[in-house]
């Protein structure tokens, strides 16, 4: 058995939905169903196989290639097995995904893994907004599982983030953790403006002093013993993150504006 | 059974279902790492008054904790579920929180899941926050001395306690240096402990009293003193008579102990004064467990694997 692999032929016009291809909902289809699914592209449905090429069997591993970003929803509501992407994605990436790995080499839009609640996303590129984020009209973002991106994020990283661990290597945006209700983001690179807006609970973890709107209060330097047990559980993680082991910051808390239980922890 | 001049008695050590747990405290460095677990394990030597019987089972390398600090393990023992529950939670509560630098995590992986610091958290009053990594969740509650850490659950398992052996020898001294030299062995093994005040207890008890008020009262067949006036189990050199306790999550770890235990006092043997080992049971109607002293000195030592 090899990996299903979907290699995108036809030029795109429009976008395309591909919340079908995930292992749980191809699991058991012959070759010939798999190439029947109608996928959702504007108000036209597309058959499979007049996007892609596909080869190999195996549902529970499926790869994109020359993938674009016109493909939206790639991995949504994933529940078991892997997706790999080479090339960039649309928006939506692993929308409320629930168990599995996606890896992307490549590019994502909005998005990536709102509603997340469990598993691991790496991406090897940079993302667009609203990173981990809830959906207009959703009340949490991302609720659990791991986030992994080696490059750049745009606005609004974790907007309303109620659980799991955002770790970002390049910089992000303005209103990175926005409304955030608890989990953790680490962000090795800078960070924009208004950081911690409205930040409920959670963990934000920086390298370099942001800057700090007013209700964000210094609670000054401390060694604070639960970092190396954070630390210890990214050791395997593949990411720079893994070889942090230090455990001096500066504690910064709020957004006092709204309950003011959040942290940026800044290392020092 | 003779063992270099020590007599082992044909008889069994009778003991009993319990519910154990483990606890890993960890500190800034050993010395309040065992500050907090000596507070925790204190007044802990038996069930009947002080609800559980707890001791240090060992030391643990920085490697070995789940923090990478210095620390030690910690077993509770108790005879139900919910005493246990009750009393790991106000120990963790009066010794653990309270210890400088001091953080308690989760000792036995598998088990029930029951609360360590689930409770500890409101302590915060409302500062408090949870934090989750690879799915157990730890609590940070803000204290004076900075935060003090603790993972939310610990497991709990069946167990067995009550596993004894008794010491008979020419002297109190000698009684004493052979438990002694017992308790050094049997501190080695993992999944034991010997609850009592270093490891020996001198009060064994016998069920009922003269006295209606008491439910146990002295075990006066081995009482030195009172040879002549009473039915006595000891012969006339014995002049004093000391117990060694062990509870173990599993009773293949208190066959283990006591066979490391009885080995070592008989390597000390009738030159120094050790006449007999003995064991203390109840005719065997009331527990669960019968570790016969015999059948565990002459078994192979790895034989209980199979048990």
């Amino acid at each position: 058995m090899s990996a299903l692999t979907l290699t995108l032929k036809a030029t795109l016009q429009q976008r395309v939905d591909c919340s079908p291809l995930t292992p749980d909902f191809l699991d058991g289809k012959s070759a010939a169903e798999i190439a029947a699914i109608a996928l959702h592209s504007g108000n036209r449905k597309v058959r499979v196989d007049a996007l892609f090429d596909i080869a190999g069997d195996d549902t529970t591993e499926i790869v994109i290639k020359n993938s674009n970003n016109k493909l939206d929803f790639i991995g949504s509501k994933l529940a078991s097995g892997s997706i790999t992407v080479h090339g960039d994605v649309g928006s939506y990436l692993g929308f409320q995904m629930k168990k599995g790995e996606i890896t992307l080499h490549g590019n994502a839009n909005a998005y990536v893994a709102s509603g997340l609640a469990g598993g691991n996303i790496k991406i090897n590129g940079n993302v667009g907004d609203f990173l981990a984020s809830a959906i207009p009209g959703d009340r949490k973002g991302m609720k659990g599982g791991t986030v992994i991106i080696t490059g750049n994020a745009g606005d609004r990283v974790g907007d309303q983030m109620r659980r799991g661990i955002v770790l970002i290597e390049g910089n992000v945006g303005s209103y990175c953790a926005s409304r955030m209700l608890a989990g953790t983001i680490g962000v090795l690179g800078s960070v924009g403006d208004y950081v911690g807006f409205g930040m409920r609970r959670g963990t934000l973890l920086l390298f370099s002093t942001p800057k700090l709107h007013a209700t964000l209060q210094d609670c000054g330097s401390h060694t604070l013993p639960y970092l190396k047990l954070m630390f210890k559980s990214f050791r395997d993680l593949p990411s720079k993150f893994a070889s942090l082991d230090q455990n001096r910051v500066q504690r910064y808390a709020g957004d006092l504006a709204n309950d003011g239980k959040g942290e940026i922890l800044v290392f020092i | 059974m003779i063992i270099n001049g020590v007599t082992i008695d044909d008889t069994f050590a009778e003991a009993f279902g319990m519910r154990g747990t483990r606890v890993i405290i960890t500190a800034q460095n050993l010395k309040w790492a065992y500050n907090a677990a000596n507070a925790m394990t204190g007044f802990a030597t038996s069930v009947i008054a002080c609800g559980v019987e707890a001791g240090i089972e060992r030391e643990l390398e920085p490697s070995e904790t789940p923090d990478g600090r210095p620390g030690v393990s910690v077993l509770l023992f108790a005879m139900g579920s919910a005493v246990l529950m009750k009393q790991l939670e106000t120990r963790m509560g009066q010794c653990v929180l309270t210890c400088p630098t001091a953080a308690a995590f989760s000792g036995i992986e598998g088990g029930d899941r029951i609360n360590l610091g689930k409770n500890l958290r409101f302590f915060g009053d409302g500062f408090q926050i949870s934090k989750q990594f690879g799915g157990k969740r730890y609590w940070r509650v803000p204290v004076m001395d900075g935060e003090f850490l603790t993972e939310e659950k610990t497991g709990m398992v069946r167990a067995v306690g009550g596993g004894n052996f008794l010491v008979l020898a020419e002297s109190q001294p000698q009684a004493l240096a052979a438990c002694e030299a017992a308790i050094e062995a049997m501190k080695k093994l993992p999944n034991v402990i010997m609850p009592f005040p270093g490891g020996v207890v001198r009060s064994g008890s016998k069920v009922g009293s003269k006295y209606k008020a008491l439910i146990a009262s002295t075990n006066d067949a081995f009482c030195p003193t009172l040879k002549g006036i009473t039915r006595t189990d000891l012969s006339p050199e014995i002049e004093s008579v000391m117990e060694i306790v062990i509870d173990g999550l599993t009773d293949v770890d208190i066959r283990k102990a006591t066979r490391a235990g009885i080995a070592a006092v008989c390597e000390l043997g009738a030159a120094n004064g050790i006449k007999r080992i003995s064991a203390g049971n109840y005719g065997g109607k009331l527990g669960q467990f019968q570790f016969h002293l015999r059948e565990i000195m002459s078994e192979n030592p790895t034989s209980g694997e199979a048990a």
